[in-house]
């Protein structure tokens, strides 16, 4: 089921992804053993003449088996689960002085996208605004600014397995390094309006030299 | 017999329509969830059409290739919408669905409508209002509910609910569109949808249904707490009225939560405040929407499969002629998802912007309600162990129930797990989720209940090809129409967008969506097999005995039909609910009230 996933091209990806295939056989695993248990059950046990059901109330030492079990069993999920997320989501934990550093903003039913140009400061004269369009470079960290003018709107690019909430009067911090170069699209994944099916922008992840030869032309020295 | 002397005086008014008596209660509150049920799933094969084949002209009711492409009418639909067009009065088919064509505002609505139905009007109203109203005052012996005046006031607020919901449809600006969780500031302005009175009357109608629940919840809860028939201890309830006595209690404390939400919501929209919008000014914030929503919405779905749980676990108890495998610890685990409940909600805000570190408690939380979740399932299979298994449609169902809710329990796990989550948050696996188990878990229980109990209700079977027609078909359909959407979920793909089509990365689910709609039809139509059914039996079906099971609880003790007050004389209880094949009896099945060591009575 899961070669259905989009390519993974950054580099938390290939962690969300282990996790996803660990949950994957574990799951498969309970399922095929729970269902196995109930047809054989239900074949074994089907009402015959002449023969009675046995009179079991339960069994304690059972209860508390697998009541352990599962408990166990989450639990090591859940503390494999901790790093990932916090590494994905912690601003705390984020790599430090990104290569690039980008405003988004959700808007009905557009993306916009603010660079701070060379100063590193929003709201100054060489910011630039593209619609729709991100351009970054390849094996670079990139942070982003994420925000909405109106309602909330998510941000999702698949091929990173990055998804996050835009909400208005809110900065969210997040990032990602792109592993390969490509366009990827970033469509918005919560309700946001009837435009919502089809608000999509783009990622442009280019080759270093590319994107310099992009920055170039947009702020030429 | 006063009681049943009075019975046959009363009016039609007051016995079929303003009535006080339980079980016509309940009766009138399944009648409006089937008929609910209709409704919502028609608005679903709607959306589905779309998802299938976007942008194209419904069937039967949508405008011709021809006529579309050079105006000539060739068929029927043709000519009505050629009338539409021509007439001046913007007419509701012209605003929705121009030529058979759902437009994105519609589908939104269609969505909405679709989730707000099945949820507050179809699976509540049966779940807990038709069984817990027909079953409560049998099961534990007494007359009726502690209330029955707020009783009917329960029924009929419910009704004003649906009416106030229906109205919505047609009010300019159409119905609320901003799906069922209506998350704010989409919800709370009527700039961000174009919709005006349709969501205020959403939010009107599910605070009157709340009104409904709160005064059922309290009715259920008085009467359980104090109207038990002598000998029937708390232990001694069979386990539905145990689930239903938790969701009571659930309701109650629940309900007001989302009330309040929603009263904050409609001053948003109509008197100018801002508690869920972020304006620089204003200072609110639309996350409060959320928790407010969700610390009301997981109980609610905790809500929505409890007494699913309870009526699986009688019929899997009763078709396997066996005790329920650790009864008592079926009662914790329930007690256990009805505390833990209240702490979980923020799984579905992982990716809302709420704190990272919030984030991973929720994630802890969710993890430990999967264990009671666990310990039931394994329970169900102990019971079934060493049983006598009877395969009658009823326990189909039961067994249905169980092997749907494992497949959704385990597709919990996987959006528990916050990393994952990230990638299929808002993806169609969540709507697999949340069809697994409420669709496969509480309506599989919902019909196998209703077929079981229809005798003690109508007093008659009923028909049991059709049912198990019905059954199979929905049982495959359902799966055909469910498991594949996992797999559009691993992909990627969103939930409540209108057109796939529009992404590049979404291109090779096409044939999938086109499957899926037309699994949906063949399981929308099953349904029609069992309303025929059901009112068919009513009327035509074969006239049933007593306990045609042979089941233990009080409700078999009552006479068919059962008269006005339920009970000649209030049974006394002399033993747990479960004492089926019990050793050195002779029958296999020992009843609740039937006294130490008499002979079994057979069963009529
Ligand atoms: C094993 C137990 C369960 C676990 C671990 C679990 C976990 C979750 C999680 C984490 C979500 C949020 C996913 C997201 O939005 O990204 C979710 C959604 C949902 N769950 Fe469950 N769940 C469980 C059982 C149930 C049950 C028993 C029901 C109802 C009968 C239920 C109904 C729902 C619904 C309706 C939603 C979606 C709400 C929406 O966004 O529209 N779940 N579940
Ligand atoms: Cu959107
Ligand atoms: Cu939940």
């Amino acid at each position: 089921m899961l070669q259905w996933l989009p390519e993974n091209v950054s580099t938390y990806g290939q962690g969300v992804d282990n996790l996803f295939y660990a949950i994957y056989y574990l799951t498969l695993i309970v399922f095929i053993l729970v269902m196995g248990t109930l047809i054989v059950f239900l074949i074994k046990y089907r009402h015959q003449e002449g023969k009675r059901a046995d009179y079991i109330e339960g069994s304690t030492t059972l209860e508390i088996v697998w009541t352990a079990a599962t408990t166990v069993i989450v639990f090591v999920l859940a503390m494999f689960s901790y790093p990932q997320w916090n590494n994905i989501k912690s601003p705390t934990q984020f790599p430090e002085n990104p290569d690039v550093v980008v405003q988004v903003s959700g808007k009905q039913f557009n993306w916009d996208m603010t660079y701070p140009g060379p100063d590193n400061e929003f709201g100054t004269d060489d910011d630039l605004e593209l619609e729709n369009e991100l351009h970054v470079p390849v094996n670079a960290v990139v942070h982003i600014r994420l925000t909405s003018v109106d309602v909330i709107h998510s941000f999702f690019v698949p091929q990173l397995r990055l998804k996050q909430d835009a909400l208005p009067n809110r900065f969210i911090e997040v990032w990602f390094e792109a592993t390969k170069a490509g366009r990827y699209e970033i469509p918005c994944a919560e309700l946001c309006g009837f435009g919502h099916s089809g608000m999509l922008g783009y990622l442009n992840v280019h080759a270093q030299a590319d994107y310099d030869a992009w920055v170039q032309e947009r702020w030429p020295q | 017999m006063h009681d049943n002397e009075h019975h046959h005086e009363e009016s039609f008014i007051s016995k079929y329509i303003f009535s006080l008596d339980h079980k016509m209660i309940g009766k009138q509150f399944l009648i409006y969830g089937l008929l609910m049920f209709f409704i919502g799933g028609g608005l679903a094969l709607l959306f589905r059409w779309q998802l299938a084949y976007p942008d194209q002209p419904l069937p039967v009711i949508g405008a011709s290739q021809q006529y579309l492409d050079e105006g000539e009418v060739v068929t029927g639909a043709d000519r009505m919408w050629e009338r539409i067009y021509e007439s001046d009065k913007e007419e509701w088919l012209e605003t929705n669905m121009p030529s058979g064509v759902i437009t994105p505002e519609f589908y939104n609505m269609l969505f909405t409508m679709h989730a707000t139905i099945m949820v507050f009007f179809v699976v509540v109203p049966i779940l807990v209002g038709a069984f817990g109203n027909f079953l409560i005052p049998l099961m534990i012996g007494t007359r009726d509910m502690a209330f029955p005046i707020l009783n009917m006031l329960s029924f009929w607020l419910a009704v004003l609910a649906a009416i106030v919901m229906a109205i919505g449809f047609f009010v300019p600006g159409g119905h609320a569109a901003a799906g069922w969780t209506g998350y704010a500031p989409l919800s709370a302005d009527p700039q961000w949808t174009g919709v005006e009175w349709g969501q205020n009357l959403w939010a009107i109608s599910l605070l009157i249904q709340g009104f409904s629940s709160l005064v059922g919840s309290i009715n259920y809860i008085t009467t359980i707490i104090n109207m038990r028939a002598p000998g029937m201890t708390l232990f001694r309830m069979p386990l539905v009225i145990w689930s239903l006595f938790i969701v009571a209690i659930l309701l109650l404390l629940a309900f007001p939560v989302l009330s309040s939400a929603l009263a904050l919501l409609i001053f948003d929209r109509l008197a100018g405040t801002t508690f869920f919008s972020a304006t620089a000014e204003g200072g609110g914030d639309p996350l409060l929407w959320q928790h407010l929503f969700w610390f009301f919405g997981h109980p609610e779905v905790y809500i929505l499969i409890l007494p699913g749980m309870g009526i699986a676990s009688e019929l899997i108890a009763v078709f396997s002629r066996k005790p329920i495998f650790g009864y008592r610890s079926m009662v914790y685990a329930m007690i256990a998802i009805a505390f833990l409940g209240w702490i979980v909600w923020g799984h579905h805000m992982f990716q809302s912007g709420m704190r990272p570190g919030l984030g991973s408690i929720f994630m802890t939380t969710t993890m430990l309600i999967a264990v009671p979740s666990a310990i039931k399932t394994f329970n169900w299979l102990g019971t079934m162990f060493r049983g006598s298994i009877r395969f009658t449609t009823p326990m189909l169902h039961g067994i249905a129930f169980v092997s749907m809710f494992v497949i959704g329990g385990l597709s919990g796990i996987y959006m528990a797990n916050t990393p994952v989550d990230i990638f299929i948050h808002d993806t169609y696996y969540i709507v697999a989720h949340i069809h697994y188990v409420v669709f496969g878990g509480s309506l599989f229980a919902i019909f196998g209940g209703i077929i079981f109990w229809f005798p003690k209700m109508y007093g008659r079977y009923m028909n049991d090809a059709l049912s198990k027609i019905h059954f199979w078909l929905t049982f495959i359909a359902f799966n055909c129409t469910f498991f594949p959407m996992h797999i559009l979920g691993v992909g990627g793909h969103m939930r409540r967008i209108s057109n796939p089509q529009q992404y590049e990365f979404l291109q090779g689910f096409e044939g999938m969506n086109i499957f899926i709609t037309m699994s949906a039809f063949t399981l929308g139509f099953a349904q029609l097999i069992l309303v025929f059914n059901f009112f068919w039996s009513m009327y035509k079906g074969k006239v049933a005995e007593q306990n045609p099971w042979q089941v233990n609880t009080l409700e078999w003790e009552a006479p068919t039909p059962v008269p006005h007050g339920n009970f000649g004389q209030i049974p006394t209880v002399y033993r747990g609910p479960y004492e089926y094949s019990v050793p050195g009896e002779e029958s296999d099945w020992i009843p609740q009230a039937q006294p130490e060591h008499a002979p079994a009575t057979s069963g009529d």
